[in-house]
């Protein structure tokens, strides 16, 4: 578990407006009917970035990579949280930070 | 994750970059599917395959590879792979399909255009300077190269004068209608599916196939670009009874196609949860996509037959009119 929370990491993972991870009520309607049976994305991952857990969102690289961007989840959350978009922003926030593939 | 996923995603983003495709393949496979059609080049409006149905047997060569050498594909080439790929196109050193695991793929986009036309529509294509949209690193989240990639297709409809483009499969449609108007200011294409069209224009074959079919709704079509009702208008017209699996419509199921690329293992299982769903209602099933056809197909065996929706469409229109003997 991470010990340092870094305030502005909401803000760093969502360049784009529409990243609202903090919409979310944690309601685990995502995680039920989810074809893949991902277990913390989107919830558990998107606490985290809330919460500023660095640490935590970068040991979840594969869920955030294996997401099938279907849309399932997004259609049935309660909250109209932008799941796949929330989810694509996390990706070029590794590609960026993790991966340097854009941003030199 | 294992760690060369990166440098695959690094070696996809280079290549679209570099060489304008995630995959680049040689032009002659490209534009093979135009052979016999005699389209004018460019138009007002254009039939555009973004290469997607032409890519997959690479992909294919690629996936079977990376079942050899790892988790994922390119993934024996680490960090030193992306240098050398930079200057050599590595993928075109893995990936020589054959004609025959072309043919099907080359079949579709030629369908669609024998459809349209029956369908009175008049249309050209942009033939080498049809480009792949950038899906999968959009999927991928590499805005940067996106964004600048959507700006050279741009140019290339701007360079033809083309005012409407008539897509084939829904991720160059949710890419050309849906996301390139976020990333180009004053984009002002006109962007519809050829099955949009085709019911539009209220297009029925000639002769009636007799038959149940299990219908597989693309994710990409039904959730992102609300593509529902002309599949299975253009079916039913086509003589089909169509049958929804437990998953359908705009709650469709994934065949797993997008996690291949960085975990074809997951893929696969889930095109094999997808296909025990369709199954259960039929025995035969219909894509419309050329990522869910080549899912499925590899997780069907000898349980369904998969086949693409214009070969149906396409085997509607042939032959003497009226009722068909029962074939599909
Ligand atoms: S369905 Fe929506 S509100 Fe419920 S846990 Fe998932 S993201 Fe949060
Ligand atoms: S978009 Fe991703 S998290 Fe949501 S249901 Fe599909 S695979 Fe699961």
């Amino acid at each position: 578990m991470s010990a340092t929370l870094q305030p502005d990491l909401a803000e760093r993972v969502g360049m784009d407006p529409s990243f609202n991870p903090s919409a979310c009520m944690n309601c685990g309607i995502c995680t039920a009917v989810c074809p893949l049976g991902l277990r913390h994305l989107p919830r558990e991952v998107f606490a985290y970035v809330v919460l500023g857990m660095e640490g935590e969102v970068l040991q979840h690289q594969e869920e955030v990579f294996s997401c099938l961007l279907c849309k399932l989840c997004e259609v049935s959350c309660p909250a109209g949280v932008h799941i796949t978009e929330n989810v694509r922003a996390l990706r070029h926030y590794f590609d960026r930070n993790v991966f340097h593939i854009e941003g030199r | 994750m294992p760690l060369a996923a990166s440098d695959t995603i690094a070696i996809l983003a280079d290549n679209l970059r570099l060489r304008k495709s995630v995959l680049p393949i040689p032009a002659a496979n490209a534009i093979r599917w135009t052979e016999g059609l005699h389209l004018p080049r460019g138009g007002d409006t254009v039939l555009y395959t973004g290469q997607m149905y032409q890519l997959i047997p690479y992909i294919e060569q690629l996936v079977a590879a990376e079942e050899r050498l790892g988790d994922s594909f390119l993934a024996g080439f680490t960090g030193f792979g992306r240098q050398v790929n930079r200057v050599l196109n590595l993928a075109g050193f893995m990936a020589h399909p054959s004609s025959a695991e072309r043919s099907v793929y080359d079949r579709i986009p030629h369908n669609v255009a024998l459809l349209l036309r029956r369908a009175g529509v008049d249309f050209g294509s942009l033939f080498e300077d049809d480009l792949y949209s950038g899906a999968l690193i959009y999927d991928l989240g590499v805005d940067e190269v996106l964004a600048a990639h959507a700006r050279t297709v741009y140019a290339v409809f701007q360079k033809y004068e083309v005012k409407e483009v008539i897509t084939i499969d829904p991720h160059t449609t949710n890419m050309l209608r849906s996301v390139y108007p976020t990333l180009i200011p004053g984009y002002d294409l006109r962007v519809r599916s050829y099955l949009e069209v085709l019911a539009e224009r209220g297009f029925g074959p000639t002769r009636r196939l007799a038959g149940e079919v299990a219908i597989h709704d693309s994710c990409v079509f039904a959730r992102y670009e609300g593509v529902v009702d002309a599949p299975r208008q253009l079916l039913d017209k086509a003589g089909l009874t169509v049958r929804e699996p437990a998953h359908s419509g705009t709650m469709t199921w994934c065949c797993g196609g997008p996690a291949e690329s960085l975990f074809p293992k997951r893929a696969a299982e889930q095109a094999a949860r997808r296909v025990g769903e369709l199954r259960a209602v039929a025995g035969r099933a219909v894509t419309m996509c050329p990522l869910c056809f080549v899912n499925l197909e590899k997780a069907a065996e000898d349980v369904i037959a998969i086949e693409d929706i214009s070969d149906y469409l396409l085997r509607a229109c042939e032959g003497p009119e009226g009722e068909s003997d029962g074939q599909l």
